[in-house]
C-alpha cells in the first residue's frame, strides 16, 4: 500500500522531515498533524492532532508534536498537512509515520 | 378590389435622380467614421483585441486596421440606408493603437476596442463569429492573426469557467505538494478493450495518478466505447484498491453528436470515473460548453485535448494564437488543458508556453509581465484555474528541469517514458514517481534542481531499480546547464 506524496521514496529521517517543515513555514503555510488507524483513500478527513499550528511553530516543535501524537495513538498512521490561507485550501499532505 | 399602390416606391427611369442617402463605398478609415480612432481610450467594459495585420499590397495599414474593426463589428462593405438607424458611435469597434512588428515591415499590430453590447452574455460562439468571423477572409487583408483578446470583467463574469479548478481537483484526488503524473495509452489505435484496460492498470498500479485516452479514440470497431469504459474503470478501481491511492483515467467522450456525448459521460459517471475528456476544438465550443456544464452539475473533472489547434495557431501571420484558444478554453471551462512541455523539441516556444501556463493558473490578474507574449492584463475574478498538461517526449532525466520550470500545479505526462520502460509500464510508472518525489523533496530542501538534477536522480536510483533501469534506457539525454540558464534569463 502507498500513501500518496513521498510514499515512493525511503521514509524521511527526522532531519529530512524538519527540512520539509521549514520549507512549508517559509511559504507561510499553516502546518498540521493528522492521525488515522487506516490510510484509506476514501477517508478525506483523518483525526486532527490538536489544531493546525497557526502560530508558525518551529520544525522542532512540530516534530515534538508528532512524537506526542505517536505516543498517544499507537498503531496509527500519522501525516503532516499544510494549508495556505491565500490559496484558501490544503496544499500539502504526506505520511511521516506508519505503524 | 383594387390593389393599393405606393407611389414613393415606383421605379424611375432617371438614374440621375438624387440619392436619398450617402450611398456608395467609403474608406473604412474615413473621417467621420469610428473604425480608425488612434488615441481613443477604451472604456472598462470593452473587449480588447490585438491583431497582427498584413494588408494587401496598395492597402494602407490605417485602412486595413479600420476594415478589420468595421467588418468584425457592425459594418458591411458599402454604406446601407439602414446604417442611419443605428448609433454608429455606440456599435463601432475602434482601432485605438497601432504598433510596429519588429523584423516584419509588412505587418503591424492593431489594437481594437469592441463595445460590450456587440456580444451575447455567456456565448463564446457569438463572440467568435464577430471577432474571428468573416473578417479573416476579407480581401483588403492578406493575412490576419488574433494575438490576444481581453475579456473585461463585465463579460467574463457571464461565463463560469472550469467545472472545478486546480484546488478542488487536488482535494478530490487527494494529491498535494507535487505535480501530478499521467500517461497516454499507446498504441493509440487497435488495442482490444481488455488489453487497453491492462495498460491502464499497469501504469496506475505502478504509481501514476492518471492515464489518458488518446484524442482519436472514441468508439471504433476494434474497441467500442462501452467496452473500453468498463475495462478501464475495472483497472482504475483495481489499481486504487492495490495502491491505496486515488486514480483516474480520462475517458474520452468526444462523439459525433451531443446526445451521444452525454450518453458516454453518464456511463463514465455511473462506473465511478472521476474524470472525462473532450477534444474541445474538434467538438466545437457549443458542445464543449454543454459538456463543461454537465461536468459541473455531475461532479466530474474535465480534461481538454487541443487536437486541431495547429490548424489555427501555427502560422505566425494568420489565424488565432494558441494563447487565445487556451484563454477560450478556460473561459468556457475545462479543468486540464494541454500546453506543451517546454523542454526538448518545443524549446523555441518556451517563453510563450510559460506565459500561457501563467495565464491558465492565475486566479487574480494574469499580468503581462508574468505572462510573456500577452498583450493585455487579464483579470480572472477568482475563476477557477486550469492544470496545464505537459505531454510528449519527456522522460525521467527531464524531471528536475520540468519541476523547476512548472512548479507543482501541472500534470506531467510521460507516455513513451512510461510504456517504453524495459520492464513494462508498471516499472516505468514507478520510475517516474520515484524521480518526481525525489526531485520535489530536494527542491523543498533548497537544493538547486538544474545544477544538482543529475545527482538527485542518481541518489534516488540507489533505492529504486525501476528508476535505475529508466535512467539507463534514456541516458543519452542529459542536461545542458548553460542553455537552460540562458533561457531562464529571457524576458
Amino acid at each position: 500500500m502507498k500513501t500518496e506524496t513521498f510514499s515512493y521514496i525511503p521514509p524521511f529521517t527526522d532531519e529530512q522531515t524538519a527540512k520539509q517543515i521549514e520549507y512549508f513555514l517559509k511559504k507561510n503555510w499553516i502546518v498540521g498533524i493528522e492521525y488515522s488507524p487506516q490510510p484509506d483513500p476514501a477517508l478525506a478527513f483523518w483525526n486532527w492532532w490538536k489544531l493546525p499550528m497557526f502560530g508558525q511553530h518551529t520544525a522542532e516543535e512540530t516534530l515534538a508534536e508528532i512524537e506526542a501524537c505517536k505516543k498517544a495513538n499507537p498503531g496509527n498512521y500519522i501525516r503532516i498537512t499544510a494549508y495556505d490561507s491565500v490559496r484558501q485550501g490544503q496544499v500539502m499532505s504526506f505520511v511521516v509515520h506508519k505503524p | 378590389m383594387t390593389k393599393p399602390t405606393n407611389d414613393s416606391q415606383a421605379p424611375t427611369d432617371n438614374v440621375n435622380e438624387k440619392a436619398l442617402f450617402d450611398a456608395g463605398v467609403k474608406e473604412y478609415s474615413a473621417a467621420g467614421r469610428y473604425y480608425y480612432d488612434i488615441g481613443y481610450k477604451p472604456t472598462e467594459t470593452q473587449v480588447l483585441a490585438a491583431f497582427r495585420i498584413t494588408p494587401q499590397e496598395g492597402v494602407s495599414f490605417e485602412e486595413a486596421a479600420a476594415a478589420v474593426a468595421a467588418e468584425s463589428s457592425f459594418s458591411t462593405w458599402t454604406t446601407v440606408w439602414s446604417d442611419y438607424l443605428v448609433d454608429a458611435a455606440r456599435y463601432s469597434a475602434r482601432t485605438y493603437e497601432m504598433k510596429a512588428v519588429p523584423g516584419h515591415p509588412d505587418q503591424m499590430m492593431a489594437y481594437l476596442a469592441y463595445p460590450l453590447d456587440l456580444f451575447e452574455e455567456g456565448s463564446l460562439p457569438n463572440l467568435m463569429s464577430s471577432i474571428v468571423g468573416n473578417v479573416f477572409g476579407f480581401k483588403p487583408i492578406r493575412a490576419l492573426r488574433l494575438e490576444d483578446l481581453y475579456f473585461p470583467p463585465a463579460l467574463l463574469s457571464t461565463f463560469q469557467g472550469p467545472p472545478h479548478g486546480i484546488q478542488v481537483e487536488r482535494d478530490r484526488m487527494d494529491k498535494y505538494g507535487r505535480p501530478l503524473l499521467g500517461a497516454t495509452m499507446k498504441p493509440k489505435l487497435g488495442l482490444s478493450a481488455k488489453n487497453y484496460g491492462r495498460l491502464v492498470y499497469e501504469a496506475l498500479r505502478g504509481g501514476l495518478d492518471f492515464t489518458k485516452d488518446d484524442e482519436n479514440i472514441t468508439s471504433q470497431p476494434f474497441m467500442r466505447w462501452r467496452d473500453r469504459f468498463e475495462f478501464v474503470m475495472h483497472a482504475v478501481k483495481q489499481a486504487e484498491a492495490e495502491t491505496g491511492e486515488r486514480k483516474g483515467h480520462y475517458l474520452n467522450v468526444t462523439a459525433g453528436d451531443m446526445e451521444e456525448m452525454y450518453r458516454r459521460a453518464e456511463l463514465a459517471k455511473e462506473l465511478g470515473s472521476r474524470i472525462i475528456m473532450v477534444d474541445y476544438l474538434v467538438a466545437g465550443f457549443t458542445a464543449f460548453a454543454s459538456l463543461s456544464k454537465w461536468c459541473r452539475a455531475n461532479g466530474m473533472l474535465l480534461h481538454a485535448h487541443r487536437a486541431m489547434h495547429s490548424v489555427m495557431d501555427r502560422q505566425q501571420n494568420h489565424g488565432v494564437h494558441w494563447r487565445v484558444l487556451a484563454k477560450w478554453c478556460r473561459i468556457v471551462g475545462a479543468d486540464h488543458l494541454h500546453n506543451g512541455t517546454v523542454v526538448g523539441k518545443l524549446e523555441g516556444d518556451r517563453t510563450s508556453t510559460l506565459g500561457i501556463n501563467a495565464m491558465m493558473r492565475e486566479t487574480n490578474v494574469a499580468k503581462v509581465e508574468n505572462c510573456p507574449g500577452h498583450h493585455f492584463d487579464q483579470p480572472w475574478l477568482s475563476m477557477p484555474a486550469m492544470f496545464p498538461v505537459a505531454s510528449g517526449g519527456i522522460h525521467v532525466w527531464h524531471m528536475p528541469e520540468l519541476v523547476s520550470i512548472f512548479g507543482d500545479d501541472v500534470i506531467l505526462q510521460f507516455g513513451g517514458g512510461t510504456v517504453g520502460h524495459p520492464w513494462g509500464s508498471a516499472a516505468g510508472a514507478t520510475a517516474n514517481r520515484v524521480a518526481l518525489e525525489a526531485v520535489v523533496q530536494a527542491r523543498n530542501e533548497g537544493r538547486g534542481l538544474l545544477a544538482e538534477g543529475n545527482d538527485i536522480l542518481k541518489s534516488a536510483a540507489r533505492h529504486s531499480p525501476e528508476l535505475r533501469a529508466a535512467m539507463e534506457t534514456w541516458k543519452g539525454i542529459t542536461f545542458d546547464y548553460e542553455s537552460v540558464d540562458a533561457l531562464e534569463q529571457r524576458p
